[in-house]
């Protein structure tokens, strides 16, 4: 591991032992023996998704599974917790079908230089010279594997009403195996509800031109078709050879083939990614030409954005469809004389029409959060698809039971049935209602309550909106932010965090009196941080403390433009 | 000058608006209409130019061929009075409607990526280079490898999904090249090792390399599929290697070899190898010194396609010179002209015309450039690359003689339907620069902060105008609208 010192590194040193401290002490939160295992939900309005809703019903949790679902005549065991549904709504939990949520990002191993990418170059490695070097692929990595309780996202994902995702190894073109993770447990192995339930892939080189094989989507695309031949080729060959090894040469191991003809065994589904109408209809080809004799391999497609141009044609192969929610928007920082072009700028208007496309064609389609780093965007994002036409209940069902469906585990969770796995989530009222509260979730049925952030009720003392430029010390040397506020009246804060670390959008803040406080969240090292900003303001002032895990810096931010901002309350 | 700097402008503009006709073309095509071009100069290629001639279009072919042709009842009419109907243009080297690098440039023998696989066909490349009246294309990999990438022969066909653009049944090629480029003697990165070949030497022995191996390849299956054909049991086939396949491809005649080339000795290096290993070199590409062995070329067989006055943009292309094609094709040497650019390719007509003033080709013979010879070079001359009768109706319209620099494409049409039409391209601009203009301001509406809409909210003057709700476009018209560039076009 490279020995740079730096307060990140520093923060990721404590979050090593962060994690470690909590695996050592993990089990103490539920050896409370208080958690109760029977909870009876009654008189709540709830959507099965498998069937018709129901009023003033009521769902039995028992030890982890649904017991019951049904009106006033289901009988509450003894030892209930009883929670009164009047005026709340029971969903699903929500599935979230591809994500690397669950899998802390991995520390690199010395050896092998972390994720190895195709092109190489990196870590001291030579650069691939072909498809036997087996550039980028690294299908032994199982997602069921790497979960683990420590990743942060776990919670944040699931106090936005996600019980479960599809967790993918990232990086490389044949990543991982992914597996069905429910976002609560004791220890790590009870994320794991089914594994390896899909194969996700790649088809972009990592590198440029020269940068090592391949360097080319075309070169990407042998790649891949190669290592197919060769997965169905050495499983052969082998079998042949153990029949009679004598007087045939031995078939060369190979650490690929086998993770994959393994893998393969288990009949996973293979993710290819496909975004624009181009590479959809390139993906359909590929799954036609991917079913060499005797393959195992089924297929789903990831992305789909542009699948508003081509609903009929992915209808037609009868192929599942995991549309990736982080919808085109133009770039924040883009030049500002130049000009997208038309095809560019009807993409970001029509992408959020996708779904309602691919429900009119029939198509059996999915949700993925891939690339959204603030999980309340999530249901945000899905109901600009329900602003552009897709039915509600369909874009429930999308983040329920057509997942579950999809990758094989809706024999165990996805709808609200007897006997399926206890993931619920329970609201105030409309899942895309703007003002809808999710009151509490249920994982595994452990039940887990939202809490409102506290916060001080004076109403602030000036208007934070504006650019700010904030300045601090790291060990590394003089640093700056720009943030970008905005302040609604009540004193909430919302907008973004830029520096050379990248660019976050502020989770949560409010300001209040002269104080302040807003949260980004930020991967800091390979590693996803919640990062808090505190401190007092005063006009075009601002003085205060960055707090990352245990370790924090002053800072002190002031607001340049601040000539032309109006100082005084909110408007 | 000026009148070709008006075309590159015109063709620019068309560029930028990315013309509107194609709406009219759904994801599949409509049958092909009967139409009947009347009162033209039809320039045949093959059996001279016919003045006050027709053409008679029907199921996408050239029915007939004449001074005068009886319009079929419900024929299309197109009134060629002062117009110039030639064979679409056919270039046969490109890069256009290509998704990602054209080059796998990581190693020496890339012959594992297929340009058939990542055709695009969104790039807008293809629509201005139909607005430049070709037709067909040979699209190629790069020439960073001694041996490159598979090769496909495509038909300008915008508006069709990537799948429709293959020429049928045209033989699939392979990229070799030669010379500066697979030695990368211009191109390193630094704190790399240097890829294999650095020298001419090398590139000769990887070739040699390779074709070795595919012979031992083809060798190991011809022998497994003859004891299974023999009856034995439990053989291990050879792995399949999708690097040798196309090499044995061409070993067995069923694909073509493109070389990139320039100096005299490589092309006659590749010949001996070629010769040695009993393929044939289809074509060789740029071969600017190809007048120095024009014999040697003409005796193998190969074709040459080359650039009418395009060179000395480095040390191996400093010995060209504008008579190349003329003079190779008096020693009888079968000559193309070609683009190997996308601008290029917009007015291959002006440089066919150049070769009558550099080495005195006659008329037909400087249209056969880029017409009935890459045709006959790609193997699909009996399809296309003339206005014959039974040939695809894959067809030009100028306003001028296309060998003249006034020359304008007013349609293109492949397989008999229009594909260009400057007239649609010309109505439909302010169509779409209106639909970009909403777009736009729907997103900065959008971008604006709740708080911000709702202050304005009581003036209401601040709104840029007042916008009428877009009529509803059918969405498999939206499918299929070209892309506006951003661009003035030429690159």
């Amino acid at each position: 591991m490279k020995t740079k010192l730096s307060c990140w590194c520093g923060c990721l040193l404590a979050l090593i032992l962060l994690l470690l401290a909590q695996a050592g002490i993990s089990p103490q939160a539920a050896a409370q023996g208080g958690e109760p295992q029977y909870f009876a939900i009654r008189g709540a309005k709830v959507i099965p998704v498998s069937g018709p809703v129901m009023e003033d019903a009521t769902v039995v949790v028992a030890r982890g599974v649904i017991l019951a679902v049904g009106g006033k005549d289901v009988s509450i065991p003894a030892d209930a917790l009883v929670i009164d549904g009047k005026g709340l709504t029971v969903y699903p939990g929500l599935f979230d079908a591809l994500t690397d949520v669950g899998i802390p990002p991995a520390t690199p191993a010395p050896s092998e230089g972390g994720i190895q990418r195709g092109g190489g170059g990196g870590g001291g490695q030579p650069p691939s010279r072909g498809p036997e070097d087996r550039p980028g692929a690294t299908p032994w990595r199982s997602a069921a594997d790497e979960a683990s309780l420590s990743d942060k996202r776990i919670e944040s994902w699931r106090n936005a009403g996600f019980t479960t995702v599809v967790s993918a190894p990232k990086g490389g073109f044949f990543p991982g195996q992914a597996a069905v993770l429910d976002l609560a447990g004791e220890r790590n192995g009870d994320l794991v509800v089914k594994s390896p339930v899909a194969l996700p892939l790649n088809l972009n080189p990592a590198g440029g031109f020269g940068s090592g094989f391949p360097d080319s989507k075309m070169g990407v695309l042998g790649y891949v078709h190669q290592v197919w031949l060769d997965v169905d080729w050495s499983t052969k060959a082998e079998a042949t050879y153990e029949k009679n090894p004598r007087s045939t040469a031995r078939p060369r191991y190979d650490r690929v083939n086998s993770a994959l003809a393994d893998a393969l065994e288990d009949h996973p589904i293979v993710l290819i990614p496909a975004n624009s109408s181009l590479e959809l209809r390139r993906a359909l080809v590929l799954t036609d030409r991917w079913k060499f004799p005797e393959s195992k391999i089924s297929a789903a497609i990831v992305g789909a954005q542009m699948a508003y141009e081509v609903p009929d044609e992915l209808a037609a192969k009868k192929l599942p469809v995991i549309v990736n929610l982080k919808w085109p928007e133009a770039e924040k920082d883009a030049d500002p004389d130049r000009v997208p072009s038309l095809r560019e700028l009807r993409f970001r208007d029509r992408a959020p029409s996708s779904p309602a496309a691919l429900a009119k064609a029939g198509v059996k389609f999915a949700f993925s959060s891939d690339g959204i780093t603030s999980p309340a965007e999530i249901l945000k994002a899905v109901k600009k698809s329900v602003d552009a036409g897709l039915a509600p209940d369909a874009a429930i069902r999308a983040l329920t039971l057509s997942p579950a469906e999809i990758l094989g585990v809706a024999d165990r969770t996805g709808s609200i049935e007897k006997g399926k796995i206890a993931n619920l989530v329970v609201t105030d009222g409309d899942l895309f209602g703007e003002k809808t509260k999710i009151k509490m979730i249920f994982v595994d049925g452990k039940r887990f309550e939202i809490r409102e952030p506290e916060r001080p009720k004076d109403p602030p003392k000036g208007d934070l909106t504006g650019k700010w430029t904030l300045k601090y010390t790291t060990p590394e040397g003089d640093e700056e932010s720009t943030v970008e506020l905005t302040m609604s009246s009540d004193g909430t804060l919302s907008g973004t965090v830029a520096s050379h670390r990248g660019t976050a959008n502020i989770i949560s803040g409010y300001a209040s009196a002269d104080k302040f406080n807003f949260v980004i969240n930020m991967v800091i090292e390979g590693s996803p941080a919640d990062v808090n900003f505190s401190g007092t303001f005063e006009k075009n002032t601002m003085k205060g403390t960055i707090s990352v895990l245990s370790y924090s810096i002053d800072f002190t931010g002031t607001r340049p433009g601040a000539a032309s901002v109006s100082i005084g309350g909110a408007q | 000058v000026k009148a070709s700097s008006m075309l590159l402008r015109s063709l620019a503009a068309a560029s930028v608006f990315a013309a509107a006709c194609i709406a009219a073309f759904a994801a599949t095509p409509p049958d092909a209409p009967v139409i009947l071009i009347q009162n033209a100069t039809v320039l045949t290629v093959t059996h001279g130019t016919i003045e006050h001639g027709s053409v008679l279009i029907k199921d996408g072919k050239i029915a007939e061929v004449g001074a005068s042709i009886k319009a079929p009842s419900g024929a299309q009419i197109i009134d060629g009075t002062g117009l110039f109907v030639s064979p679409g243009i056919i270039d046969c080297h490109s890069h256009i409607a290509v998704d990602g690098s054209v080059n796998e440039g990581s190693i020496s023998v890339s012959s594992i990526a297929n340009i058939a696989e990542v055709l695009d066909s969104d790039d807008i490349s293809i629509y201005r280079d139909l607005a430049g009246g070709v037709t067909t294309a040979n699209i190629l990999h790069g020439s960073a490898n001694s041996i490159g990438g598979q090769t496909i022969v495509i038909k300008l066909r915008w508006g069709q999904p990537a799948a429709k653009l293959p020429f049928e049944g045209a033989i699939p090629g392979i990229k070799f090249a030669l010379g500066e480029n697979p030695k990368r003697s211009n191109f390193s990165i630094p704190g790399r090792e240097r890829r294999y070949p650095a020298s001419r030497m090398g590139v000769e022995e990887t070739i040699r390399g390779a074709f070795t191996e595919a012979r031992d390849y083809k060798n190991a299956w011809d022998t497994y599929n003859k004891r299974t054909a023999a009856g034995e049991k439990n053989l291990t086939p050879p792995r399949r290697d999708l690097r040798l396949d196309p090499l044995v491809e061409v070993l067995e005649g069923k694909r073509y070899v493109h070389s990139h080339c320039y100096r005299e000795d490589e092309i006659l290096m590749l010949l001996r190898v070629a010769k040695e290993f009993g393929f044939k070199v289809r074509t060789f590409q740029h071969v600017l010194e190809g007048y120095k062995v024009a014999d040697e070329i003409a005796a193998a067989g190969a074709g040459a396609s080359t650039f009418s006055d395009w060179w000395a943009y480095k040390v191996e292309a400093y010995d060209a010179i504008p008579y190349n094609a003329a003079l190779m094709t008096r020693r009888g040497v079968l000559v193309s002209i070609n683009s190997d650019d996308a601008e290029e390719a917009t007015h291959l007509n002006q440089e066919a015309a150049k070769c009558i003033k550099y080495g005195g080709l006659s008329r037909d013979e400087a249209l056969k450039l880029v017409t009935l010879n890459p045709a006959i070079q790609l193997g699909i001359d009996k399809r296309v690359g003339s206005i014959d009768a039974g040939k695809d109706a894959d067809l030009v319209i100028y306003n001028h003689d296309p060998l003249s620099a006034y020359a304008v494409v007013q349609k293109t049409l492949i397989d008999g339907r229009i594909y260009f039409d400057r007239q649609k391209d010309i109505a439909a601009r302010a169509g779409l620069e209106k639909e970009k203009k909403t777009l736009l301001d729907k997103e900065k509406a959008a971008a604006k902060k709740p708080e911000e809409k709702k202050a304005e909210k009581p003036g209401e003057a601040k709104k840029p105008e007042e916008k009428k709700p877009e009529e509803k476009k059918k969405p498999e018209d939206m499918a299929t609208m070209p892309q506006a560039g951003t661009d003035g076009g030429a690159q």
